[in-house]
């Protein structure tokens, strides 16, 4: 028992004390530039606004998109908004893979005794990326006041669950992405056609896509359960495309299931890397 | 330097061994050609390598470029899995206990920093505490300790990327010391650095190997730090142990003559002397492979021809390493 509860401590509670503890002193030491912090914030937040602006002036012309109107369709892009923000400020990094293995970083992370993608997620680990993460939350808080919601007991307890979910499996897309590039030196604008692609499509009420599409992002990479099914479910909607209401209860399970297989994606792609030394 | 050397060295035979490798392979399988058309190839970088090290040693591993020094390297700090043979680094097998082993041993590579180039050196000295949960307290006396010894003072403040190379290499094994790990394993540590950090550095390590016992491995192309360092080397090429023993049984074992190189005032031809072979002409300057002493081939030399300037060239290891592997191959051996 002892053995298995020493075991757990290195595996989950190590790797996340090192990422916090890295995460801090990589902030602590760009904090020494201040005014570069702010600058670069408020230029991260900027893309945010310019993002949402288009949300609203698309809302403006259509008035309804599919049934949804400008607060619901500014909630929907609000929750699409933070979770990748989100998912951006935890592994965002990992993206760099390509150049850590190109330059041989890679080898320096594997000799150190904290996990290979601790040290990676963590590497340049800035405050700026808040500049993402607190408008998106900001503009989320704005449209649920908005929108007309049965607030109940389960909702609200559902809303964290929800966010973080959506933010597990922004995060299970990018490992995997980022992984390809153990295999291709090259992939990563291939996998930015999905994690960057994937949030532009997350931003709008999925039905306005289509039914393939929407069972695509349902069924193979699961995005529609960032925001899509989640906000089904805050807003009490039956789904336009005709999929089973059940689903949005699915979103943890799924988010579960994803980390698990960029958990796996990840081992595989290390296994490789150490088996070829490239 | 010696006598303290040689008490505290090499511990007896019994001691648990800091490396082991018997056998030690590692393939590489590459593919070649067009799409659709590509063959496999399988080739071997390192081929039943067999090495023990103990505690308290200073081992050189030397070979030409290519040989499997870094595929060695590799495989020891468990950065490349084998791909056959077995492996032991202080009692852990690198391949599946990599993240344990990394903190009982530090690595530095000579090419690369594992600093971080924005930071300032404390603050990379800083993470590096995070990552192998050094106590806070150890932590700076420790680091106090290698600030005097490797004189960090001035620079401690500097960010990584405006350190001199010489600078560097100091955070760097401070970075890679901090632990205080049992076993250095260092890829070139001096590679383009000047004289005197040179020599900074090597005075370091025998200084850490002396009063902390620790096992150095490094692999070098300088024949200055082998001289200094190792008491022994390993020397391997093409993938396979060529040689494994001390310095001087590596130059006895391998007879390579001296170079005298003579500038003449004019151009002539190849120079005839007793004792001194021409290998080479290029122009005023001419290259002599030296079978007796210096000195009275160059009064020959300087008998018959006018001579502006003479320089003598001492067998470098490379040539040691080539000519040891040429002999192993003329007698059938490896």
């Amino acid at each position: 028992m002892a053995d298995v509860l020493a075991r757990a401590r290195e595996s989950v509670a190590w790797p996340v004390r090192a990422y916090l503890l890295l995460a801090w002193t990589w902030c602590r030491a760009l904090a020494q530039y201040p005014a570069s912090l702010v600058m670069m914030t408020l230029a991260t937040s900027l893309g945010v606004f310019a993002e949402i602006g288009a949300v609203i002036v698309v809302f403006g012309h259509a008035g309804r998109l599919e049934g949804f109107g400008l607060a619901e369709g500014l909630l929907i892009a609000g929750l699409s908004a933070t979770a990748f923000a989100c998912a951006d400020m935890i592994l965002g990094m990992v993206e760099h893979l390509g150049r850590h293995i190109r330059a041989g970083t890679l080898d320096v992370m594997l000799v150190r005794p904290v996990p290979p993608l601790v040290q990676m997620a963590t590497d340049r680990f800035a405050p700026r990326r808040l500049g993402r993460v607190v408008p998106g939350a900001v503009i989320v808080t704005v449209a649920l006041a908005e929108c007309d919601i049965d607030w109940t007991l389960g909702r609200a307890l559902m809303l964290p669950v929800l966010l973080v979910s959506g933010t597990a499996i922004c995060c299970s897309v990018w490992v995997i992405g980022s992984c390809l590039q153990f295999f291709v030196a090259d992939a990563r604008e291939a996998a930015n056609s999905v994690t960057y692609g994937g949030q532009a499509l997350t931003e709008y009420p999925l039905a306005v896509y289509g039914r393939d599409v929407v069972r695509a992002v349902t069924f193979v990479l699961p995005l529609a359960f960032v925001t899509w099914q989640p906000v089904l479910y805050l807003l009490d909607r039956p789904d336009p495309t005709g999929l089973p209401d059940a689903l949005r209860f699915a979103t943890p399970v799924v988010a579960v299931a994803m980390c698990l297989v960029a958990a796996f994606c990840w081992r595989t792609g290390l296994r490789h890397y150490r088996s070829t030394g490239s | 330097m010696t006598s303290v050397r040689e008490s505290t060295g090499p511990a007896g035979p019994d001691a648990e061994p800091v490396v082991e490798a018997v056998g030690l392979g590692r393939d590489f399988v590459l593919t070649e050609g067009p799409f659709l058309r590509r063959r496999r190839r399988t080739v071997s970088a390192v081929d039943g390598v067999t090495l023990t090290v103990r505690p308290g040693e200073i081992v050189g591993y030397l070979g030409p470029n290519g040989a499997g020094k870094s595929s060695t390297m590799k495989m020891l700090t468990g950065i490349l899995a084998p791909t056959r043979g077995h492996l032991r680094v202080t009692g852990l097998e690198p391949s599946r206990q990599r993240t344990r082993l990394a903190g009982r041993i530090g690595v530095v590579f000579g090419q690369r920093t594992t600093l971080w180039w924005d930071l300032p050196l404390r603050d990379s000295l800083a993470l590096t505490r995070h990552m192998y949960r050094i106590p806070a307290a150890d932590h700076a006396r420790r680091l106090a300790e290698l600030t005097e010894l490797l004189e960090l003072g001035p620079f401690l403040a500097t960010p990584v990327r405006q350190l001199s190379l010489g600078q560097r290499m100091r955070g760097d094994l401070t970075a890679a010391l901090l632990h205080a790990p049992r076993l250095l394993v260092l890829d070139e540590p001096t590679i383009g650095l000047d004289v005197v950090s040179k020599s900074t550095i090597r005075e370091f390590l025998l200084r850490l190997n002396t009063e902390e016992g620790t096992t150095i491995l490094l692999t070098t192309h300088d024949l200055g730090d082998v001289e200094r360092l190792c008491e022994r080397v390993v020397v391997i090429d093409r993938g396979s142990l060529a040689y494994d023993g001390g310095l001087d049984g590596l130059r006895a074992s391998v007879p390579t003559p001296r170079v005298l190189v003579v500038d003449l005032a004019a151009p002539a031809p190849p120079i005839g002397v007793e004792g001194g072979r021409c290998v080479r002409v290029d122009g005023p300057r001419q290259w002599l492979e030296l079978s007796e002493n210096p000195a009275a081939v160059i009064s020959r030399v300087a008998q018959r021809h006018e001579v502006v300037d003479l320089t003598l060239r001492e067998p470098d290891i490379e040539g040691v390493v080539a000519a040891l592997y040429r002999g192993t191959v003329a007698s059938g051996g490896v």
